[in-house]
């Protein structure tokens, strides 16, 4: 929408939507950066695990040769920790996200502790080791074992999972509650038979996103000592332990070649573990919706 | 049980209540209902649970001030703050934060150089142009990418993108601020994207309608009228972003080096506070010495830059959204 020099106006409107197609198109060029980066990333990841991804990668234990070496203890290490992590978290998660949305009533002690949930999500994952290192490892004497990593880890996840379950209570219509209490339900009896189970899809597909994000955690493992050659697999809560990041972590960072394989091997089975539960959490959100649905 | 009615049904005449029961369903809703003393010792076990994310805060930042209290009293706030020198290793040990500070500041402008265009690119394209067919691809696209473990990116930069970026720049060394910078940029624009998307999502579509109905074509449209109206929204993403890309760890750990220096020049090696923190805690350091507490004080900036950009987000947001 110019005008010339004599004040006649032109509208140009050919010129301008030719401009603005032209720049729509960088637009979209630079979305599908993004994903041409992905797909790169898997495909290289791919290429430099193919000569090391076998049975035998899977079940040996970690060695100084690259030919003989495997993930089997940091493989179980991770799903230890997967677990424990779990039963820490999602309880400790949803039990203050059901507080929050069912219980506190407006004002500054719940804006207070909303402010510090969402500063607690951005802060870094390292200095969450740090807080596990002072507290777990040595105030609560847990040593470097898989429990001081999975409290440190729960810790690390607890905003994302409250934050969800959050947005899962709070999509449920009032009505739900309303027609329960006009029953003469009790709280906890409204909450535990009818706002939970309706809120269930919602907090699963949390929980699984949360969780997928703590296996794929190294700095805070590192911080509290997970060890880096791990010749056992753990028999309690209370052993020492690694997990596939630091394995992953500790073999890239080796100068060799073969090491670099073993590396790209780890990440491809990190990757399809992590896959499968994103995979998982539609699948579980699905069938809740169908269940729903169908009543 | 009262034999009235729970408010919520009977006041027709206060809207407003009604309003703030439905935001808020524990305002009002439970008023009348009776709580045995089970009911309460539940509610006070679910208070007793949220506190848990309170003193996770408080016990990070007492873990940090108090396990500081013993570096701060050999080494001078003045040597900390003021020096450019940072030497645990050495026998001579000099501790000047900004060695470490600016390698962050580096990697950090190098990935905000990356992440912010492309990552409100993605956010215009995705809530403005694409069809609904190439949503449903792009956005879990980009999900994927945000899941992407840090170590995996870490790998990625120093076997893939430093050999590539060798090709071009001459004299790269093999762990150097570009590549580190360029990849935890990646990292960083499906939060950009998303978060912006969200704030462009918000933006009513009466202000785009008035623009076209003056003659606007499509482009002038989202760019004059949507995007500057989503501004306070856009801002946050791009604060939230770049503060994840300060504590970002592994990337920088695997791919920017372990030479604490102060230089602009990205094809250097250099090193993050980040980094530092995992370089001394994957050694032996032994306890007590003064490197090993030097993590705790690096820690402790690291924690009040990220805390202050966040509660400067959460402001901007609070403060500069449009009401509509």
């Amino acid at each position: 929408m110019e005008s010339s020099s004599n004040g006649t106006f032109h509208l140009r409107r050919t010129r301008r939507k030719r401009i603005g197609m032209i720049l729509a198109g960088v637009l979209f060029l630079a979305t599908i950066l993004g994903i041409v980066v992905l797909v790169t990333l898997l495909v290289d990841v791919a290429m430099q695990s193919r000569a090391w991804l076998d049975m035998q990668f899977l079940n040996s234990l970690p060695s100084r040769f690259a030919d003989q070496a495997g993930i089997k203890p940091p493989l179980y290490g991770s799903l230890w920790l997967m677990g424990l992590t779990a039963l820490i978290s999602v309880p400790l998660g949803v039990a203050s996200a059901v507080y929050l949305e069912e219980y506190a009533r407006d004002g500054w002690f719940l804006q207070l502790i909303q402010i510090n949930i969402a500063n607690l999500a951005g802060v870094p994952s390292v200095v969450y080791g740090i807080l596990g290192l002072a507290l777990f490892v040595r105030f609560a004497a847990l040593g470097q074992s898989l429990l001081a990593g999975a409290l440190t880890l729960s810790l690390l996840i607890l905003p994302i999972i409250i934050i969800s379950t959050q947005e899962a209570l709070r999509s449920l219509p009032t009505g739900l509650r309303e027609s329960a209490y006009a029953l003469g339900a009790t709280r906890w009896q409204v909450i535990w038979s009818h706002v939970l189970p309706n809120a269930a899809p919602g907090i699963f597909t949390g929980v699984i996103l949360a969780l997928s994000r703590a296996i794929g955690e190294t700095a805070p493992l590192i911080l509290i000592g997970a060890l880096t050659f791990v010749p056992f697999l753990p028999q309690s809560a209370m052993d020492q332990f690694t997990a596939l990041p630091i394995q992953i972590f500790n073999w890239t960072a080796r100068p060799q070649d073969e090491f670099r394989g073993l590396a790209a091997a780890a990440i491809v089975v990190l990757m399809i573990l992590l896959f499968a539960m994103n995979l998982s959490a539609i699948l579980l959100r699905d069938y809740f919706e169908r269940q729903t649905a169908g009543e | 049980m009262s034999t009235e009615s729970p408010p919520t049904s009977t006041a027709p005449e206060s809207a407003a209540a009604e309003d703030r029961a439905a935001a808020r369903p524990a305002d009002d809703l439970t008023q009348q209902v009776y709580d045995s003393p089970k009911e309460l010792a539940i509610k006070y076990a679910l208070g007793a649970c949220a506190l848990v994310s309170v003193f996770t805060t408080l016990g990070i930042a007492a873990v940090l001030v108090i396990e500081s209290i013993p570096f701060f009293q050999e080494v001078a706030l003045t040597e900390f703050f003021g020096s450019a020198e940072w030497t645990p290793q050495f026998s001579e040990k000099h501790f000047g934060i900004w060695a470490l500070l600016s390698g962050t500041i580096l990697v950090t402008v190098i990935s905000a150089v990356v992440a912010l265009p492309i990552g409100l690119a993605s956010a215009i394209y995705i809530s403005e142009y694409a069809a609904d067919w190439v949503r449903r691809v792009l956005k879990p696209g980009l999900e994927l990418l945000a899941g992407v473990p840090t170590v995996v990116y870490g790998y990625f930069a120093l076997t893939f993108v430093t050999p590539l970026l060798q090709t071009f720049v001459p004299g790269l060394g093999v762990y150097n601020a570009l590549s580190a910078g360029i990849v935890v940029g990646i990292m960083i624009v499906p939060m950009v994207a998303s978060l912006s998307e969200d704030a462009l999502q918000a933006v009513p579509d009466s202000l785009s309608g008035a623009a076209y109905a003056l003659g606007a074509t499509k482009f002038e449209t989202v760019l004059r009228v949507n995007v500057p109206a989503a501004f306070s929204g856009i801002m946050a993403s791009f604060i939230l972003a770049v503060s994840r890309a300060i504590g970002e760890t592994m990337i920088v750990t695997l791919a920017a080096g372990a030479s604490p220096k102060m230089t602009l020049d990205p094809t250097q090696s250099i090193q993050t506070m980040t980094a530092f923190i995992v370089q001394v805690s994957k050694g032996d350091t032994p306890q007590g010495t003064i490197v090993y507490q030097s993590i705790f004080a690096v820690g402790l900036v690291l924690f009040l830059i990220t805390l202050a950009m966040n509660i400067f987000a959460t402001r901007i947001t609070q403060r500069y959204q449009e009401k509509y």
